[in-house]
């Protein structure tokens, strides 16, 4: 037997039963068993039922499906599963609920800052990294560093002042 | 997708041995192969899952130089302060880049390695002798907006994506590798390839080789440096042309000049005979235009992408201009002085 024929336990099979993945999404800890090519995207939406988070483009090219994996906003399409085994993963479901909004999910709502709301999530979640981040301190850093979310409804001015209302509450924006 | 098989490696030289077998890929940010993989450009049988491996670290080298652990994030890269403070074109050519999420998952040993945007490359109902060898190349003669201008084949003319890899190029950079015979160091020049007669390859990488760091050695230019990135729409878009610049000045003299063009050609585009025109001698704008008709002889278009040549030319004179002022472009502000 060559080794290529052997069995290697350093090599899931793809027609094995899963690649065992622990995540810990909103809080709340998760043992699975995942094909490595599930997306983290597709495993919110269609296994764990947490569709606050969108499918636009599928290809890393709008922001829609954007979330927080320990602390960092990414695109949740690009992103298999098993590749991120022990993460924390942050969805619009998880930063605030209808009684206790996030402040960015407040500041949205008093500056009209979407229409369809489709890219919203994405927004508010990436808003809420590039917070994280803290490398924004003017608007037009704010916009720059907010170009990975497209919104087709074109709400960019609006989002830009939300963006800017919750940095200033938290006294982090330079000029608001 | 394909179906593949997956492997979590936790040592390089397992790594190694894994990915030289036959239809094994590496993943690391999986922002570049998992797109290919959807569009069925890329189908891995086996996918080798690199980030468990211990290349997660910035180090110092001798003489305030750094080492790029290859899974260090492309936006941790740019913001580090060892980065941002000895290798500013470096940390504004990442941030030039992607969008901020991207760069969130985005590796360094990922960016260097990204394939390319071509559209055909991406399409599998089309020709394409990078991703089917053989199969002909659907961007000659077809749309090719985006492609190259320098260094092109009959068989393709694709271009490098990278805006990292541009400003690693005028860096000197070397690229650090462990394959399943070892350690080797690569020149940054030697990296890349050209598509030649063989555009399935677009780098120097031998099967089971991974790449591990990339080494800068300091290069004190001050503020004379500039990343200018000419593009379709201002912000998360990938370069139509792209120039990287760092100078060495004493008083009104140049004293080195490194230059690199991206989007042009299948590799960052460097000429070492064009920018010693530039040393001994003092900044004038007839100079630069010599440097670049250097730069960009035997340039070529191939219909669409025509205007790049000329673009080239306008681009390196006006990032000379900012790099001689100490006025390199800032990314947030998209007015070009
Ligand atoms: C919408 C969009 C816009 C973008 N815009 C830009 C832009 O403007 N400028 C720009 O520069 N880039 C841009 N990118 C590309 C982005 O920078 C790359 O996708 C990213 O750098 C790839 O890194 P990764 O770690 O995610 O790589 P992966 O997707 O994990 O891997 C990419 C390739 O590298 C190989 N690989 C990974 N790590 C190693 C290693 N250590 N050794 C050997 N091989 C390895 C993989 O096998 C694969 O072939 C964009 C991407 C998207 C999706
Ligand atoms: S330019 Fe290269 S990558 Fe594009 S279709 Fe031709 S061969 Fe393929
Ligand atoms: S759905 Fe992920 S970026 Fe568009
Ligand atoms: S609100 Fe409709 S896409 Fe942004």
């Amino acid at each position: 037997m060559t080794t290529d024929t052997m069995v290697d336990d350093r090599v899931h099979a793809p027609d094995g039963d899963g690649v065992p993945v622990t995540l810990t999404i909103n809080g709340e800890r998760h043992a699975l068993h995942l094909d490595p090519w599930v997306t983290l995207l597709d495993l919110l939406r269609e296994r764990l039922e947490l569709p606050g988070t969108k499918k636009g483009c599928d290809h890393g090219q709008c922001g829609a499906c954007t979330v927080l994996i320990d602390g960092k906003r990414m695109n949740s399409c690009l992103v298999l599963a098993v590749t991120r085994d022990g993460a924390e993963v942050t969805t619009i479901e998880g930063l605030g609920t209808p009684d206790h909004l996030h402040p960015l999910q407040q500041a949205f709502i008093d500056h009209d800052a979407f229409q369809c709301g489709y890219c919203t999530p994405g927004q508010i979640c990436s808003a809420a990294g590039l917070i994280g981040e803290g490398k924004a301190t003017s608007r037009e850093e704010i916009r720059e560093l907010m170009s990975g979310n497209i919104c087709r409804c074109g709400a960019y001015t609006n989002i830009a002042d939300a963006i800017e209302d919750v940095m200033a509450q938290q006294g982090k924006a330079a000029h608001a | 997708m394909n179906r593949f098989a997956y492997a979590r490696p936790a040592t390089i030289a397992d790594a190694a041995q894994l990915l030289a077998r036959p239809g094994a890929k590496a993943i690391a940010g999986g922002t570049n192969i998992v797109d290919l993989m959807k569009e069925g450009a890329e189908t891995p049988d086996l996918l080798v899952d690199l980030r468990r491996l211990p290349l997660h670290d910035i180090r110092e080298t001798d003489g305030g130089g750094l080492s790029l652990g290859a899974l260090v994030p492309n936006a941790d890269t740019a913001y580090d302060e060892r980065v941002s403070e000895r290798f500013p074109l470096l940390a504004h050519a990442i941030l030039a880049g992607a969008s901020a999420q991207l760069r969130n998952a985005a590796t360094n040993g990922g960016n260097l390695n990204q394939r390319t945007r071509c559209y055909y490359f991406y399409d599998t109902a089309t020709p394409c002798n990078k991703r089917a060898p053989g199969s002909g190349c659907g961007a000659i003669g077809g749309v090719n907006r985006i492609h190259a201008v320098l260094g092109t084949s009959e068989q393709c003319i694709a271009t490098h994506p990278s805006d990292m890899c541009v400003a690693l190029a005028a860096l000197d950079a070397r690229v650090k590798v462990h394959g399943p015979d070892g350690e080797r160091v690569i020149d940054f020049g030697d990296y890349h390839r050209l598509p030649g007669d063989d555009p399935s390859k677009d780098n120097t990488l031998a099967a089971g080789e991974i790449v591990t760091a990339i080494d800068l050695d300091a290069f004190d230019c001050g503020h004379n440096w500039t990343y200018l990135k000419l593009r379709d729409r201002l912000s998360y878009a990938f370069a139509l042309v792209s120039v990287a610049i760092a100078l060495r000045i004493d008083g009104d003299t140049i004293v080195e000049a490194r230059i690199a063009l991206g989007g042009v050609a299948h590799k960052p585009w460097r000429v070492v005979e064009a920018e010693a025109l530039l040393a001994g001698k003092a900044p004038d704008d007839a100079l630069f235009a010599t440097v670049a008709d250097r730069i960009l002889a035997g340039a070529r278009g191939h219909g669409d992408n025509d205007f790049k040549v000329e673009l080239a030319r306008r681009v390196i004179v006006r990032a000379l201009g900012q790099a001689v002022a100490g006025t390199p472009q800032t990314i947030a502000d998209k007015r070009i002085a």
